[in-house]
């Protein structure tokens, strides 16, 4: 289930959770058994976090009782055990505002203008949010926007341009046969002859350029030329030298990095990219905020997953307190509890 | 004890102990060297992208269809560069030197 709400319409939640990775997803589940309900923000188009972008191939062995799972794999058991308590995804956005109101609850907003409040925000955000890579070359953001682009937000911004599309993988060929049709001239450049796309995708490049229609360039950027944020040329590293291709328009597609973002200026106690906390209660230095998985740092800390999984159940019995401050939470197994097999839709 | 160079961004060499075994971009994290290493170490990304001196070069298995697709993602990819994740440090390699490739 995805969700999204107009920018003056607070959605009210038991639990924010920021990060849609395994820990995320986990700390549903165990926040559902509690009876608290979440919502989860997370930078990516897609549910999963580094087990879906990074290594969705990749096999995971030390997963308690799973002898053997891909990251894809966990991620799918994970929602689909975490799915009786329907959590709402707000993808393809960024926990971007957090503000402190006066009840003691959170309001939380973000990039795309979904705005939240909660007694209970949960960090599970891994590395860091995914961003692209961009061009580590001096003077490359006075192109931003208007010359160099790090993702495709509107094709309509590539007709008419001289293109080059930078990049081998899946989303360089994919935008390279899109952009296509709607560019007054279109180049690809990568550093070698070998496509890592989906073999069709790169059968249809190569048909272009043979046409006529699209340029093969081998090499990588070396250099951006222009004046004013409107580029003119490209310089590009090749193995027989230094060559300019003349474009106006850059979309350099290098994957995607993790960095900490907007988080780093909530307040929180945070040390080389960690947030400490207290590991009773998995809270950060600032009341109703927690943080579980990989971004914390305590003693004795290890980056498993099977870490963030008991991180975010310890998380829920404080969030359980925030969100219900009258009642009192009585400790039950999923084996006997009727009213857990109730929440969990067995009974 | 097998040692190895390596040379930070900022251009100064710094000598390790190696651990035979390890990965060449464990020792270097482990040293609290600046790799990013996002991935930890699966080949699934280019954050531990180092160049390495030509006589460890040739000494080296090549590079693997994996570890190019990933390097693919490098920025400043030079004949010389590899993922120090895939680099298993071994007595033969004693005395090797590596540079950390730009971070971006």
């Amino acid at each position: 289930m995805t969700g999204s709400a107009s920018p003056q319409e607070p959605i009210e939640t038991d639990i924010v959770i920021i990060g849609a990775g395994p820990i995320g997803l986990f700390a549903v589940f165990e926040a559902g058994l509690l009876g608290l309900k979440c919502h989860l923000v997370d930078n990516l188009d897609k549910i999963g976090g580094q087990c879906a972008e990074l290594y969705p191939e990749k096999p995971i062995f030390d997963i308690p009782a799973v002898p053997r799972c891909t990251g894809q794999e966990l991620i799918d058991r994970l929602l689909e055990q975490a799915k009786p308590f329907e959590p709402v995804f707000h993808l393809d956005q960024q926990a971007s505002a957090l503000e402190r109101l006066e009840d003691g609850k959170w309001r939380l907003a973000t990039t795309a203008g979904t705005v939240f409040e909660t007694p209970n925000v949960v960090i599970a955000a891994g590395a860091g949010s995914f961003v692209p890579r961009r061009l580590p070359l001096p003077g490359a953001e006075e192109f931003e926007g208007n010359s160099l682009y790090y993702a495709v937000r509107r094709m309509e911004d590539f007709r008419g341009r001289h293109l080059l599309i930078a990049g081998g993988g899946d989303s360089a060929l994919d935008w390279l046969l899109n952009l296509e049709p709607l560019a007054a001239s279109i180049g690809i450049l990568h550093r070698r002859d070998e496509f890592r796309a989906a073999p069709d995708s790169v059968q249809r490049m190569r048909e272009l350029v043979e046409a006529g229609r699209a340029r093969l360039l081998l090499g990588q950027v070396a250099g951006l030329e222009g004046a004013d944020g409107k580029l003119e040329g490209v310089r590009i590293n090749t193995p027989d030298g230094e060559i300019r291709h003349a474009c106006d328009a850059l979309l350099a597609l290098f994957g995607l990095k993790m960095e900490l973002g907007p988080i780093a200026e909530w307040g929180l106690n945070i040390e080389r990219n960690l947030i400490h906390v207290d590991t009773e209660t998995f809270e950060t230095n600032q009341p109703g905020i927690f943080a579980i998985g990989d971004i914390i740092t305590y003693p004795g800390k290890l980056k498993l997953i099977l870490s963030g999984f008991h991180e975010a159940a310890l998380m829920c019995q404080k969030a359980f307190k925030n969100a219900h401050p009258d009642q009192r939470l009585v400790f039950r197994y999923t084996t006997s509890s009727s009213d857990l097999h109730k929440k969990l839709g067995v009974a | 004890m097998a040692k190895l160079k390596v040379t930070d961004r900022d251009g100064v060499q710094h000598e390790l102990q190696g651990e035979i075994g390890w990965s060449v971009m464990e020792i270097i994290r482990e040293n609290d060297l600046p790799i990013e290493a996002a991935c930890g170490g699966c080949c699934a990304c280019a954050t531990c992208h180092v160049y390495v001196d030509a006589a460890t070069l040739a000494k080296l298995p090549p590079a693997d269809a994996d570890e190019n697709m990933m390097l693919d993602e490098g920025f400043e990819v030079r004949d010389n560069s590899r993922l120090s994740c895939q680099i298993k440090f071994t007595e033969e390699l004693d005395g090797i030197e590596v540079e950390l490739a730009p971070e971006y």
